[in-house]
């Protein structure tokens, strides 16, 4: 038996704010997977739930008029991983998702959960930060949608009001249209485990493939929240694909972060991950564009 | 506070009244008494308690069984035949010595069931990948996975 309170189980995203403005303390669940454990371990005991699992409205991946990619908050991460247009266009975000938990917990824990339980550890957030994903987040007042990289404040600690549901996740055409990436999840396990470091990197390239047009780098774990490094990103657009830049890459990454140590790894070892993993997901976000360090 | 919810249950429907805390593991294995689903860990780390949940697997123990009211959930006692014969899947179980103390085994099973009920090939690294939500203290996961490479070669051989 889970010791909580009270649960309210919903079947619409309008039940659902309705009952969050009715319960002050009450706590979203959805897949479980994340809020389950912690009752368990404790923290949330004797808690008020709300469940917003399997509502409909919450599902499904869309192709919106405009180009933007709309995923429901609550998608598994197993069906975000095997959907045809995530696999289309943003294969990165499948591919990270696909390395959270284990399959089981793959198929009950989803995106909106990832990110709204504000963990800086989350597999979905540093992708979904270099996609440029817009968070929409509704309530009694309405929509708003905000970007990704606004939504965090603080270990667990996110924008979203307690009277606000997170719906959608947007990834407008502009911001995954021709820009390869890829994400890198270090972990002394490769199932079951919470990432050390996590590292997402994108690039658009030059039409001749020689130099970087653009390129995005986010970390998980690297600070206490998810991380965009928005100097290294100025600095390197329009450098030539060459060692040297890769090589300054991975050291300049090191100015952005900001790492503790805890009890699964040292500021220093996670310092030597920010460069390394830096550089690794550059080279194979540079080779799913089509391009070639030296070439 | 009890409630009344209706699951199928290895294709039986049933009606079951469970407690709003009540974990789908706890509902099957104490009112119903299907003992193949194990209590390990209880936070989703082992794998011990997986059962099929309208065909995947997912780990009974992190899922309300007020969530599962209208589906479908599969253990391990509903594998056998009419008979009461074993799956063939089981059957590589055994043959490839795949079993030791036995805990891990039913969550394999029903993992291997969805493994091989979907017509992809996969490699042995995929498969590792696949089975990596169970833990095995006993086997060292190599004849598990020789296992579901004979059942899934069997099903594609026919």
């Amino acid at each position: 038996m889970y010791d909580f309170e009270s649960f309210y189980k919903v079947e619409t995203v309008d039940e659902a704010i309705e009952a969050l403005e009715k319960q002050d303390e009450a706590i979203v669940i959805s897949g479980g997977s994340d809020v389950l454990v912690k009752i368990r371990e404790g923290k949330l005991a004797g808690c008020s739930l709300i469940s917003i699992h399997n509502i409909p409205e919450l599902k499904g991946i869309r192709l919106l008029e405009d180009g933007t990619i709309s995923i429901g908050a609550a998608q598994t991460f197993y069906e975000v991983t095997n959907n045809e247009l995530v696999r289309r266009y943003i294969p990165i975000l499948g591919n990270a998702v696909d390395q959270a938990g284990g399959p089981q917990l793959r198929k009950v824990g989803t995106i909106g959960g990832n990110i709204c339980n504000g963990a800086t550890s989350a597999d979905s957030a540093s992708t979904l930060f270099i996609l440029n994903a817009q968070l929409v987040l509704k309530s009694k007042k309405g929509v708003h949608t905000i970007p990704i990289n606004e939504f965090y404040l603080g270990p667990g600690k996110t924008i979203r009001e307690h009277n606000e549901l997170l719906t959608e996740i947007r990834i407008p055409r502009k911001d995954y249209e021709q820009f390869y990436g890829h994400y890198i999840k270090y972990g002394k396990r490769k199932a079951m485990e919470i990432a050390t470091l996590g590292c997402a990197c994108g690039v658009r390239l030059s039409p001749d493939k020689r130099k970087v047009e653009e390129v995005r780098l986010s970390y998980g774990v690297a600070a206490p929240t998810p991380i965009r490094c928005g100097s290294i990103e100025a600095w390197a657009c329009g450098k030539e694909l060459k060692k040297d830049f890769v090589e300054l890459f991975g050291k300049k990454a090191l100015e952005e972060v900001n790492p503790r140590s805890s009890w699964r790894a040292s500021k220093e070892f996670r310092l030597q991950l920010v460069e390394e993993l830096a550089k690794r997901a550059l080279i194979q976000a540079v080779t799913y564009a089509g391009g070639e360090i030296d070439a | 506070m009890l409630k009344v919810i209706n699951i199928k249950v290895n294709g039986i429907d049933r009606e079951v009244a469970v407690q709003e805390q009540e974990s789908l593991l706890e509902t099957l294995r104490n009112r119903l008494g299907l003992t193949s689903v194990k209590k390990g860990c209880e936070v989703g780390e082992c794998g011990a308690c997986t059962v099929l949940l309208n065909g995947k697997a997912i780990d009974s123990c992190i899922y309300l069984s007020l969530w599962a009211d209208g589906q479908s959930v599969v253990t391990v006692e509903g594998l056998k035949s009419e008979n009461g014969e074993l799956n063939y899947i089981q059957k590589a179980f055994i043959k490839e010595a795949a079993v030791q103390c036995g805990f891990c085994t039913p969550g394999l099973i029903l993992t291997a069931v969805e493994i091989i009920g979907d017509d992809r090939i996969y490699s042995r690294e995929e498969l590792r990948k696949l089975i990596s939500g169970h833990l095995c203290r006993c086997t060292g996961y190599e004849n598990i996975l020789n296992a579901i490479e004979k059942a899934k070669g069997s099903k594609i051989n026919g």
